[in-house]
């Protein structure tokens, strides 16, 4: 069976809807001649050319505000943040804009725009390169928030995103641009994943797992670990953060009577909190222990690998969490 | 074509003025030219005189930010415009929108937060839109409107529709990343949009003597290569004709112009505000430039008879008391989830 990077995947998904809609183009830092700081946009300039991939000076006020803007009068634009923690400096174009236009036009602007980059902690870079900030992004309505965690999510939600009538905040992992996926034998080419659906990335009866993006990979692991000592885990990825779909979650948690929720964010008003909430207020009469949140210490990244380990959750971290949530610690 | 006129006052420490000329040439006009253009700014004097009553009556709430004393420069940039170009403005935007063919009516039940303006009584005197002009907004972050002004102008230049993006913005957003992103992309770029800083002197209650280290705007072009212009904005046909040079270069050679016209509000930075930062003398002395009468003496000089001119006046009255009742009597404003996100 074929597979596809997760990085292959966004490269072939951007390629595929720039074909199909000559309104598409993309913007960002080095997306052209570079051919991409992680290399997904690679080949795109000599396939589409500069009109159509735009190599952007460092300013991600200005240029994000151009999609923005170009968004309103038609153009589908995909705005490439060389990593999210540089959308920080272009945050007032995404939530006083991007996010607002719809409504303060009351429905005559609509931005049908792509915000896209790698997110989330990665590898010894330090506090400004290292930090999840997903949870800044879900609190805005207005805007969607996709964070795949396989490559076959990547591509078919990138493609829903680009179609999206709505501005789009895209964070994919930046750990995750190698991993592979395996392309279904039934996939067209053209197979689109909706947004706002969550995916079951592992049956079990037992407790779910609720994680996105990178976590996923480390609930996974740790689902593999908890099976040998007889606990199936249900690993539930809801892939998108807004909007979040409650129905598959709770029906998870419903079944399994038991929820951990994973993230790489920081604790403190992170986004598993108000899915513990979303829990709690769909879940009770099933619940049979606390809901349990394995988060990231509550610090900026440390740049130290021994360091930087400790503060993430990693697989042991989960298998304790689920064996609190079970009573068996 | 780039050039620098300093022909305006500018606020010293000591609130003196310096460099006012009082002898400005005049630009030739006619009656069919400038009896439209005194129509407009009338009317949004007088559209503004209505706001700031009901404002005061308690009928329209938030911030109210009067444009009177300005409105020369939205009405004359304006009308240097074709239909399918594109203006962008700030939250002191009635004025704009109404010069580009947004009704008064909307634009007061907007201000009232009723469900006939033109945003549904969703965004309020700050936030005007109105697609079928191309009106793109009246934007409430200072200086974040910017680089969505150059978006559109990307926009253009991206489809060659040939159609020019005009963005407003006063000097104080001269200091923040927005305006210095956005001058810097459109010049890069190549985009064809005038970024027209309207220099009424005062960032809310800060001269420009403490906000600016250098006071001419203009200058910001000289370091991206970008055409500049600079001239006072009491004449609505001379604001005309100046930016209408710089949409020519737009529209035929894609080059952006920054053009920076030195004007002056009569009123405080919005309703709430008194003004104890500037004294009333240099008020009625800028007073003495008001945009109007010296428009009204104009359309005389160049022959439209008094009774005609009245007539207009008559017109305007009447066109703003019908908004007044239409905003009065429309219904309450009832929609606020419908438009968070398009299905």
């Amino acid at each position: 069976m074929a597979v596809i990077s997760y990085r292959e995947a966004l490269n072939q998904a951007m390629r595929e809807e720039m074909e199909r809609d000559p309104n598409v183009f993309v913007m960002g830092e080095e997306v052209g001649h570079y051919n991409g700081a992680y290399k997904v946009t690679q080949g795109l300039l000599q396939r589409f050319s500069e009109r159509r991939i735009v190599d952007a000076p460092i300013a991600e006020m200005g240029f994000a505000g151009i999609g923005v803007g170009a968004a309103m009068v038609g153009l589908r634009p995909i705005i490439e943040f060389m990593t999210f923690n540089f959308s920080l400096v272009a945050i007032d174009q995404i939530v006083n804009n991007a996010a607002k236009i719809y409504q303060m036009s009351g429905g005559q602007y609509n931005i049908p725009i792509v915000f896209r980059g790698p997110s989330g902690p990665a590898v010894q870079v330090g506090s400004q390169h290292s930090q999840a900030l997903e949870s800044y992004y879900a609190h805005v309505p207005g805007l969607k928030v996709v964070m795949p965690s396989t490559a076959l999510d990547a591509k078919g939600l990138l493609k829903s995103a680009i179609r999206d009538d709505n501005p789009v905040v895209f964070m994919e992992g930046e750990t995750l641009y190698n991993t592979t996926w395996e392309v279904p034998e039934s996939a067209t080419g053209d197979d689109l994943i909706p947004i706002g659906v969550a995916d079951i990335k592992r049956e079990g009866k037992d407790i779910t797992l609720i994680a996105w993006s990178k976590m996923v990979w480390t609930c996974l692991d740790a689902a593999k670990q908890l099976a040998e000592e007889g606990i199936e885990c249900e690993v539930v990825d809801p892939r998108t953060l807004r909007p979040l779909d409650v129905d598959t979650l709770a029906a998870s948690v419903n079944k399994t009577g038991r929820c951990v929720i994973v993230e790489v964010g920081w604790p403190v008003a992170g986004f598993g909190a108000e899915v513990a909430y979303q829990m709690q207020r769909h879940c009770m009469d099933a619940l049979d222990a606390p809901i349990e949140r394995v988060t990231s210490d509550d610090v900026p990244m440390p740049y130290a690998k021994n360091l930087e380990d400790e503060v993430q959750p990693q697989v042991h971290d989960v298998v304790a969490a689920v064996k609190r949530a079970l009573y068996l610690e | 074509m780039v050039r620098a006129v300093v022909t305006a006052s500018m606020t010293t420490p000591d609130s003196k003025r310096v460099e006012h000329h009082e002898h400005q040439e005049l630009v030739d006009t006619t009656p069919e030219e400038l009896a439209p253009l005194y129509r407009q700014m009338l009317a949004i004097r007088r559209l503004e005189e209505a706001s700031a009553k009901a404002y005061s009556a308690g009928k329209i709430g938030g911030f109210l930010h009067l444009i009177i004393g300005q409105e020369a420069v939205c009405v004359g940039a304006i009308a240097a415009l074709e239909k399918k170009d594109y203006v962008v403005a700030t939250y002191r935007e009635h004025g704009h929108a109404y010069a580009k063919g947004v009704a008064a009516r909307p634009i007061l039940a907007e201000l009232y937060g009723k469900k006939t303006g033109c945003v549904k009584g969703l965004g309020g005197s700050m936030h005007i839109f109105d697609k079928a002009t191309n009106f793109l907004g009246g934007y409430g972050i200072v200086g974040g409107h910017v680089p969505i002004a150059a978006g559109a102008a990307f926009a253009s230049k991206y489809r060659g529709d040939g159609a020019v993006t005009l963005c407003f913005f006063g000097e104080g957003a001269s200091t923040i990343g927005g305006f210095t992103e956005g001058l810097a992309l459109a010049a890069l770029w190549k985009l064809p949009i005038v970024l027209i800083c309207e220099n009424n002197q005062y960032s809310m209650g800060t001269p420009v003597y403490r906000s600016l280290a250098v006071e001419d705007v203009s200058l910001r072009a000289l370091g991206h290569g970008m055409a500049r212009d600079r001239f006072d904005g009491d004449d609505v046909v001379k604001v005309k004709r100046r930016i209408a040079e710089a949409v020519e270069r737009a529209r035929t050679t894609g080059e952006p112009t920054l053009v920076e016209v030195i004007t002056y509000r009569f009123r405080g930075h919005s309703m709430s505000d008194p003004g104890l930062y500037r004294t009333k003398d240099e008020v009625e002395e800028w007073k003495r430039r008001d945009p109007l009468p010296r428009c009204r003496q104009r359309l005389l000089d160049v022959g439209m008879p008094e009774a005609e001119i009245a007539a207009l006046e008559d017109d305007v009255k009447t066109e703003i008391e019908d908004a007044v009742k239409f905003a009065e009597e429309s219904p309450a404003a009832d929609e606020y989830k419908k438009y968070v996100v398009k299905e």
